[in-house]
């Protein structure tokens, strides 16, 4: 009882903000482009499965912001993962495809957590730098070429399967977020990263390792990255240098529209689902408008500039 | 006074810095149940004895003795398992955290059998703490950053409580609070006494110092100028004594 109760308290303006939005957003395009097909189950379960990497990668970015680092680099993760999981699978079965996969995801976050947390350079130039790094990997790695998926129990594990009727990437963004969720909020990890990213000099005299918590959670976006990129091959059943070069922007935005801070201390993984799904959403809902890539961009650009400000509002950035 | 055995000796205790001499011949013992105040002027080695204190430095020679035992701090966490804890100057709270998560920072309880946080069980017992202390908080729930600044030093004085079991150093604790506020942070010190803890404040207010400690001890340079009971001595000498100037 005490708990609802504090919890009620909790739900202040700010922290539900995402909510609203995301509400209002809905209820627009649900009228607006109601003869389009906009609230069709089709593509409403469509927006949420184009949305699953994006979700999963805002999950790892809560994280590192949260620790108050950033991690630019995520979306050359991608593509790494993406490719080295489909190239193993050339010869190879689903496993070793997966552990590749993620493997990949995990080294990069490793490296960039390496010189973050011990060479204590800062994240932003790190992963700037990283993210270049990577994406030039990607490139030269198949010489531009993509790399087809034949492996149908990867693909329907990652991409098209379904079980009890509900797809798997909504089985993954579901699992993804919930143990997300209970990491950020319930263990003692998710509240050392928290005091971390709030006041790292508070959390080392109390005896928490700075550097290993932000060792910690670059590694986690890292991993994060490498399923996202699984998960973008399993849907699109081919892996190329493209795949999340444009997501960096996407869930940034995601994660801030989502009540997270972004010089750390405070944040949410239900707030990020949301954010994912809101601009998943006005993805979606843009095209079905008919708005031309360009006018799509410039649209999409104020919206998100607009969302920002407005849930940055109020807080101490 | 206590006629019981000091909780902590410091035994010659010097300190160089490279050739620079910070601190030199340094000894006290601090009793349970007692207050000694440390002033000096700006540069006279507080800090720095605070630091060797807390274990965040190690001194270059003389001993250290918990309950009449030699111990070695290797670092800050160290002294603080063997029951000394500080409160900080900036208080080292996380400002966006709730009120039991900073009491139990670094060292959060956890429940079986997945050891996910026992976030009611730290709120019941901050909650316990904060009334014990009668440190006046709207909630245990409270963000730090919704707090007064009188109530966020009442945090961090009462989390070196709950935790300390021989010693709390207070590094100039009322420095940045207004008159209302010292008097209840002053009133929290006293009520330490009754915990059988030993308490070491550096304070810059003599006013202060007389109100609180049992005794005073004064730094000059790095030197140890002399230690006096508050009851027989008076802000004149030890003024003098700060300064050097008879």
């Amino acid at each position: 009882m005490f708990q609802l109760i504090s919890n009620l308290r909790q739900l202040n303006l700010e922290r539900s903000l995402i909510y609203f939005g995301f509400l209002g957003i809905f209820l627009f395009f649900a009228v607006v482009l109601h003869d389009d097909g906009f609230l069709t189950t089709r593509n409403l379960t469509n927006i949420v499965l184009q949305t699953a990497p994006i979700t999963v990668m805002a999950i790892g970015l809560v994280f590192v912001l949260s620790a108050g680092e950033i991690d630019l680099s995520f979306g050359s993760t991608v593509a790494v993962s993406a490719l080295t999981a489909a190239v193993a699978m050339q010869n190879s079965t689903m496993i070793v495809g997966v552990l590749v996969g993620l493997g990949a995801g995990i080294a990069i976050g490793a490296f960039n957590g390496v010189l973050v947390a011990y060479f204590r350079l800062p994240s932003f130039l790190v992963t700037l730098a990283t993210m270049g790094l990577f994406a030039g990997i990607a490139r030269s790695f198949t010489n531009l070429r993509s790399i087809p998926v034949i492996n149908d129990s990867f693909t329907g594990f990652f991409g098209s399967g379904k079980l009890f009727m509900v797809p798997s990437l909504v089985i993954w963004t579901i699992v993804a977020v919930f143990i997300g969720h209970i990491i950020y909020r319930n263990t003692r990890f998710g509240a050392h990263v928290l005091a971390v990213g709030d006041n790292a000099r508070a959390a080392q005299v109390s005896g928490i390792k700075v550097p290993r918590i932000k060792f910690a959670v670059l590694v986690l976006c890292g991993g994060m990255a490498g399923l996202a990129g699984l998960l973008y091959a399993g849907r699109l059943q081919a892996a190329k240098y493209t795949l999340g070069e444009t997501d960096l922007m996407t869930v940034i935005a995601a994660v801030i529209v989502g009540g997270t801070a972004l010089y750390g201390g405070k944040g949410t993984v239900i707030g990020a689902l949301f954010g994912s799904l809101l601009m998943g959403m006005l993805n979606n809902g843009l095209i079905l408008m008919g708005l031309a890539v360009s006018d799509q961009m410039i649209v999409r650009g104020i919206i998100i500039l607009v969302a920002v400000s407005v849930s940055l509002r109020g807080s101490r950035y | 006074m206590t006629t019981s055995e000091p909780a902590l000796m410091l035994r010659n205790i010097h300190k160089t810095f490279g050739g620079l001499v910070a601190i030199q011949d340094f000894s006290l013992d601090l009793f349970p149940g007692s207050v000694v105040a440390l002033v000096g002027d700006n540069g006279a080695g507080k800090s720095t004895l605070v630091k060797i204190i807390s274990g965040v430095h190690r001194p270059t020679s003389g001993e250290i003795r918990l309950d009449g035992k030699t111990v070695k701090f290797t670092d800050a966490s160290s002294a603080r398992s063997l029951g000394i804890e500080v409160v900080y100057q900036d208080l080292a709270l996380a400002d966006e955290q709730p009120v039991y998560m900073n009491l139990f920072l670094g060292r959060e309880l956890t429940k079986k059998p997945f050891g996910l946080l026992d976030k009611e069980g730290m709120r019941r017992a901050s909650q316990a703490l904060v009334d014990d202390l009668n440190v006046r908080i709207p909630s245990a729930a409270s963000t730090i950053r919704d707090l007064s600044g009188g109530q966020r030093q009442g945090i961090a004085i009462a989390r070196a409580t709950h935790w300390a079991r021989k010693l709390v150093l207070l590094d100039e604790p009322t420095a940045a609070l207004g008159v209302a506020e010292t008097a209840r942070v002053e009133d929290l010190v006293r009520s330490l006494r009754k915990r059988d803890l030993a308490i070491l404040i550096i304070s810059h207010s003599l006013d202060q110092v007389f109100r609180l400690a049992d005794r005073v001890c004064v730094l000059r340079r790095g030197e140890q100028v002399g230690i006096r009971e508050t009851r027989h001595t008076d802000q004149n000498e030890i003024i003098s004594m700060i300064t050097g100037v008879r």
